[in-house]
């Protein structure tokens, strides 16, 4: 092989060091170096998912180990593509992946808009911002049932104070029309930076000599907003968007902590009901199943999304 | 006249300014809400309206590290009176202190699992990173995209089999097994992010060194890791505070053994009912050497979280 410079570097020095830059050749170290973490990940990810797989054409339990395991064929996927509980984590999911989306967008490119105006001790202020998403999510979310308690809870308290109504006359978790929203809301404070980082990145990437030249076209600040700004930051918002999207289809530690489902099980997001009935009816084959259709979505949407967001790069 | 027509005015600066403080003050309330609860008595804590202003104590701390039993009077008087400061602390409506709460143990948990976990994922994770940067590996773009798309499964969703797999193994609930599956899961953001880094130093480096007559190994552990070190501490660090968030494998996965701290502070109660200020303690010494990281790993925040997807 003499196509790269260091081959024809290697050639052309005297033989004894020739000999010694050998050594291992380089199609050894590149395996060598690759094959453990391909290895780990085979185990630990892809053969659990096969597994996963297997099982969720089976009646299986965990619980039951000495039970004869039966092939059901699709008897799994038929159950829970038509169980009603079913649907409606999908949607209590849905819910949350759009809200939290819009409102993470909404207010994360205006933060990134506004820190972009290099004021004054902006670096500080945003480390500030950024703070929360460092944090670990069931920790967080168990602090918040605190902050949300009815009259000594501290967010209850500021609402209260602003709007002047009682703050034990509402609980943001043991209400069902408002535990949606409860979620929603430290969700976007843990995730909103990082949806202003990454604006902040796409603004930044913008040249100067673009608006210059618009400036010249005496476009105006509007037009200049619209036609250069969002379309420059469109692709890492669109970054963003699937970043936020895929692991609030994943959530679970977070709500598991706030609401734990509840309440009755209103904000039982698909993973926490993936848990229960995996891990306390031990329903392990249509458990299987069920997390086979979740990833099987997540990742199509992904996919066909990734695929989007290939074209808007490419414009 | 040369100016950036982008710059600023000072008026807009200002509003963008207050816009911003404001913000970050709203976010930084709930964070100096937990760490002040942490600071409160039970009765604070629970007071109405809030209590902003407090006398400090750190009872919520001992009753983080102690398990505490409320005793009548006359065993009380036969116990004598307290001899430490920690015991005189909580002593007041006849509690005493019976003995050392688990949380010692979950946090050494954590910091072992974590740090376990980081070590062999930076090791594992630079060198695939290397051959990934440097040589022609076979099927290179469908591995990595391979490495990347083990991010998107839900770990709910591989937790039976992993389950199933590490009790026939034997390695469930143990410290091995939790590294092991840490490694796995931070694995993705290792060698993409590391790979990042690896593609900045240039090339020219090694092919002096090789010249030199150094070998590719000699090469690689001589040249490339003394110029990748910045990349590979933010990796390390991210892949550190991952594992040492993570909730949902810990909590299925572990039990009595090997379980971290974060499936283990919200189940903190005391006495009579959840214990805030013991909670709020827990949850205090857990942030605090991830806000630290936070603020030195600024620079590589943005680079750490999208796996090197975006750069600043």
């Amino acid at each position: 092989m003499l196509h790269s410079p260091i081959d024809r570097v290697a050639s052309a020095t005297p033989p004894a060091i020739a000999a010694r830059v050998k050594g291992l050749s380089d199609r050894a170290i590149a395996w060598l170096f690759v094959t453990p973490s391909i290895v780990l990940l085979l185990a630990i990810n892809i053969f659990p998912l096969i597994w996963t797989i297997r099982l969720s054409f089976t009646n299986f339990r965990v619980n039951r180990p000495n039970a004869p395991i039966e092939f059901v064929g699709l008897r799994n996927y038929i159950n829970i593509l038509t169980d009603s509980d079913i649907w409606q984590s999908m949607q209590a999911t849905a819910h949350f992946l759009i809200w939290t989306i819009v409102l993470q967008v909404l207010i994360g490119f205006s933060l990134a808009y506004l820190i972009n105006k290099k004021f004054r001790g902006n670096d500080l202020w945003t480390t500030i911002i950024v703070l929360p998403m460092m944090l670990s999510p069931a920790v967080v979310g168990n602090f918040w049932t605190f902050l949300y308690q009815p009259q000594i809870g501290l967010f209850n308290y500021v609402v209260g104070f602003l709007t002047g109504n009682d703050p034990s006359s509402f609980s943001m978790i043991a209400n069902t029309s408002l535990a949606p929203w409860a979620i929603v809301i430290v969700d976007t404070w843990m995730w909103t930076p990082f949806v202003m980082l990454i604006c902040l990145a796409g603004l930044r990437s913008i040249p100067d000599s673009i608006y210059e030249a618009a400036e010249c076209d005496r476009a105006s600040k509007w037009r200049q907003f619209w036609t250069i700004t969002i379309p420059m930051v469109l692709p890492f918002l669109m970054l963003a968007v699937l970043f936020r999207g895929i692991e609030n289809f994943k959530m679970f530690d977070l709500v598991v902590q706030l609401t734990g489902g509840g309440p009755g099980s209103i904000t039982e997001l698909t993973s926490i009901n993936l848990k229960r009935a995996a891990f306390e009816q031990w329903r392990t084959g249509y458990a299987s199943a069920y997390a086979v259709i979740l990833f099987v979505t997540v990742f199509g949407l992904a996919s066909i999304y990734v695929k989007a967001l290939n074209k808007v790069k490419q414009r | 006249m040369s100016y950036s027509v982008t710059e600023p005015s000072g008026r807009q600066k200002w509003v963008a300014g207050i816009l911003v403080v404001f913000y970050a003050v709203v976010t930084l309330l709930p964070l100096l809400w937990i760490i002040g609860t942490g600071f409160k008595s039970p009765e604070d804590a629970i007071a109405y309206p809030p209590k902003m202003v407090f006398q400090p104590t750190v009872e919520g701390y001992v009753n983080l590290f102690t398990t505490r039993t409320r005793v009548p009077e006359d065993q009380l008087k036969a116990l004598g009176e307290p001899t430490t400061w920690y015991d005189k602390l909580v002593r007041k409506e006849g509690v005493v202190i019976t003995g050392a709460s688990r949380f010692a143990e979950r946090f050494y948990n954590s910091v072992i699992i974590g740090f376990g976990s980081t070590v062999l994922c930076i090791t594992l994770g630079t060198a695939a990173a290397y051959a990934f940067s440097r040589f022609k590996v076979p099927l290179k773009d469908d591995l990595l995209f391979f490495i990347l798309s083990t991010r998107m499964m839900p770990p709910i969703a591989v937790a039976i089999p992993i389950f199933l797999m590490f009790r026939s193994l034997g390695l469930s609930d143990t410290h091995a097994g939790m590294i092991l599956l840490y490694t796995a899961v931070n694995l993705s953001l290792s060698v993409w992010l590391l790979k990042g880094f690896i593609d900045e130093i240039p090339i020219e480096y090694e092919e002096a060194a090789l010249i030199d007559g150094y070998t590719r190994f000699q090469a690689f552990y001589k040249v490339v890791l003394p110029q990748a070190v910045t990349g590979i501490a933010s990796t390390a660090i991210f892949c550190l505070i991952f594992a040492w968030n993570e909730y949902a494998f810990a909590v299925l996965l572990t039990s009595g053994n090997a379980q971290t701290a974060p499936p283990f502070i919200p189940t903190i109660i005391g006495v009579s009912g959840q214990d805030w200020p013991a909670v709020a303690a827990g949850a205090t010494i857990f942030l605090v050497p991830v806000m630290v990281f936070t603020i030195l790993l600024r620079k590589h925040l943005l680079r750490g979280i999208t796996f090197g997807a975006v750069r600043k």
